[in-house]
């Protein structure tokens, strides 16, 4: 039983970054109806952000944190008017395709820049220490992540349930029509959508430096798709989903690691994924709606 | 009458044309007129175009999107090096086995998934694929992680061209036959279809699992020309590849998916000498393509003796 309860404290950490990371995913996918692939590596440009303002400006961790949520919110901006906007009343698959395009070009620009081998996280910005409570070890880089985590996805349902900002983004996912005709600026709503989500994967970027304390060019395609499984599970564009199922996968895989072959922690995700999508497609938040001729 | 005898007579130059090619090729490399490095890059163009017509008429053709191709290329291969290498049988047993279980897996996949739409199928097929991958991985039998090394090198020209003209003819003729238009009415609407009577879940079951079949060819051929396999090499990333050419070429033509095949290849190895910049160019390259021509290089349209009789001011 503490060996259980020691694997679910090791996996809400983990899951806290799925979490964050499907967060972006199921925000955009709400709002425009694109599956971004480049939001993992969104990610990995926010880990290296914070990683340089850690060791080249000698920042803090929560100085650096905000380093990469601001660049990476700029980065979102830009990548969604430059490669996404234009093929916004194009075929789905088109901009599917761009998506996975600029997913390549930030990964291979961050090789040709950086160079492809991995970085170690500067111990020194977060010395680890160990706590020990009622028999199970906590670390305190898992509190850390995960208070940090909730906070940020608390921040994000404030600003959409009570913000001005946070209707007019749930007024162009339910019908962007209609929000136009209401005086809604779609193209500033789903810039600010591409900022935000692009801000929280950042920082889930920050975080899984220093979950697994090294950082690479390619570190943000098995998270991201991870996030994105998870994402989907929760019922794609439903918020409080992304979070259920950022957890739900992060414990999955703690479980699976702690009690299976860890091999099989992904295919394990994957077999999940089709179990909910053939049972039920719309996720767990789902509605089902039914198909109008 | 006349038109019989025209439709004679196009065949005849087809098989011409074929024919052509082949001799003049195997008569270069018999030759030793074409070095190693085109004859590489011959055969990822050969193995290229089998997989981007196959899952043309998936994607292209049936409207179902696919992310999982990979996935069947990767049975294909295994299954095909398992027969030549481990049980020293027949290169063509391994090939009709390798094609009998990769469209058996896209049968036992298409079944439940494809009452899936859109996006949701594009995610399961996804995650079929790595799936699969990941218990490639963990089989002992074919050496998990490592991969099978040391399969005799067996794809050659003939087989690779066999192969490629396989794949077209029983794939355009399939899209030109009743079936093909029953296909074709899923991908156009689904519940216009079904109204008619066309039992959409059969047609779209039929194509996904001759799409597989196909991929398991190319990945019998794959696994014999290049010595080596890993379930590393068939990672969703693949797919995305054969996605790319498929969707590059205009979706719904097959024509554009031998266009964008053979182009991509040779772009590939254009930018072999400048490897730091390869990937970057290839991102680039398919972002600009994408936002200047969403429907691809040939839209849905083909490339036919009749464009070119076109473009000559020839009579149609």
């Amino acid at each position: 039983m503490l060996e259980f309860t020691q694997q679910i404290v090791n996996g809400l950490s983990l899951g806290a970054i799925y979490a964050l990371i499907a967060l972006g995913y199921t925000m955009v996918y709400g709002i425009i109806k694109l599956i971004n692939f480049a939001h993992g590596d969104i990610m990995m440009v926010g880990a290296f952000v914070g990683y340089f303002s850690l060791t080249l400006l000698g920042t803090n961790i929560f100085v650096a944190m905000i380093a990469a949520m601001v660049t990476c919110a700029v980065f979102g901006v830009l990548i969604e008017k430059i490669a996404y906007r234009p093929l916004r009343n194009a075929t789905r698959i088109a901009a599917l395709i761009t998506a996975i395009g600029v997913s390549l070009f930030l990964e291979y620009i961050t090789i040709f820049l950086l160079g492809p081998s991995q970085k170690v996280f500067p111990e020194s910005a977060f010395p680890i220490k160990a706590y020990a409570v009622g028999g199970l070890s906590i670390l305190n880089k898992d509190v850390f992540v995960f208070v940090l985590a909730v906070a940020l996805m608390l921040i994000l349902q404030y600003i959409i349930k009570w913000t001005k900002t946070g209707k007019a983004m749930r007024a162009v996912s339910l019908d962007r029509e209609a929000a136009v005709l209401m005086g809604i600026s779609v193209d500033k709503t789903i810039s600010i959508t591409f900022a935000i989500g692009s801000a929280l994967a950042a920082a889930a970027g920050v975080m899984l430096g220093i979950y697994y304390n090294t950082i690479n060019p390619l570190m943000g395609i098995i998270p991201g798709l991870k996030a994105f499984v998870a994402a989907v599970l929760g019922g794609i564009g439903i918020i409080p989903g992304a979070m259920v199922g950022g957890f739900v996968m992060g414990l999955l895989e703690t479980m699976v690691s702690g009690y299976g072959n860890s091999l099989y922690r992904d295919a394990v995700a994957f077999g999940v994924l089709i179990f909910i999508l053939l049972i039920k497609p719309s996720g767990i938040f789902g509605e089902d709606t039914g198909e109008k001729v | 009458m006349q038109k019989v005898k025209n439709k004679w007579r196009k065949f005849a130059s087809e098989i011409l044309i074929l024919a052509a090619i082949f001799t003049l090729v195997q008569y270069l490399v018999t030759a030793g007129l074409l070095n190693q490095y085109f004859q590489i890059n011959l055969a990822s163009m050969c193995i290229n175009v089998i997989l981007a017509v196959s899952l043309s008429l998936i994607n292209g053709f049936t409207g179902q999107l696919s992310l999982g191709h990979a996935g069947f290329m990767a049975v294909g291969a295994y299954v095909a090096a398992i027969m030549t290498n481990m049980l020293d049988l027949p290169f063509i047993i391994g090939i009709l086995a390798a094609c009998l279980a990769a469209g058996l897996a896209g049968f036992i996949i298409g079944v439940p998934t494809l009452r899936l739409k859109g996006d949701y199928l594009a995610i399961a097929t996804l995650a079929l694929g790595e799936i699969i991958r990941v218990t490639l991985q963990n089989i002992d039998y074919v050496n998990g992680p490592a991969g099978i090394m040391g399969i005799s090198k067996l794809s050659t020209w003939p087989w690779l061209f066999g192969g490629v003209v396989l794949t077209v003819v029983v794939i355009v003729n399939l899209v030109n036959s009743s079936y093909g238009r029953a296909i074709i009415s899923v991908r156009e609407d689904e519940v216009a279809a079904e109204l008619m009577g066309i039992n959409t879940t059969k047609y779209k079951v039929l194509a996904f699992a001759i799409g597989a079949m196909f991929a398991g060819l190319a990945g019998a051929l794959y696994a014999h020309y290049f010595y080596i396999i890993k379930p590393e090499t068939f990672n969703f990333l693949k797919s995305f590849d054969i996605l790319v050419m498929v969707v590059l070429g205009g979706l719904g033509s097959t024509t554009g998916a031998i266009i964008a095949a053979v182009s991509i290849t040779a772009l590939t190895a254009a930018l072999q000498p400048f490897p730091a910049i390869r990937m970057i160019l290839y991102a680039l390259i398919l972002i600009i393509v994408m936002i200047y021509r969403p429907q691809g290089l040939m839209g849905n349209k083909e490339l036919s003796m009749k464009t070119f009789g076109r473009i000559w001011g020839g009579r149609n």
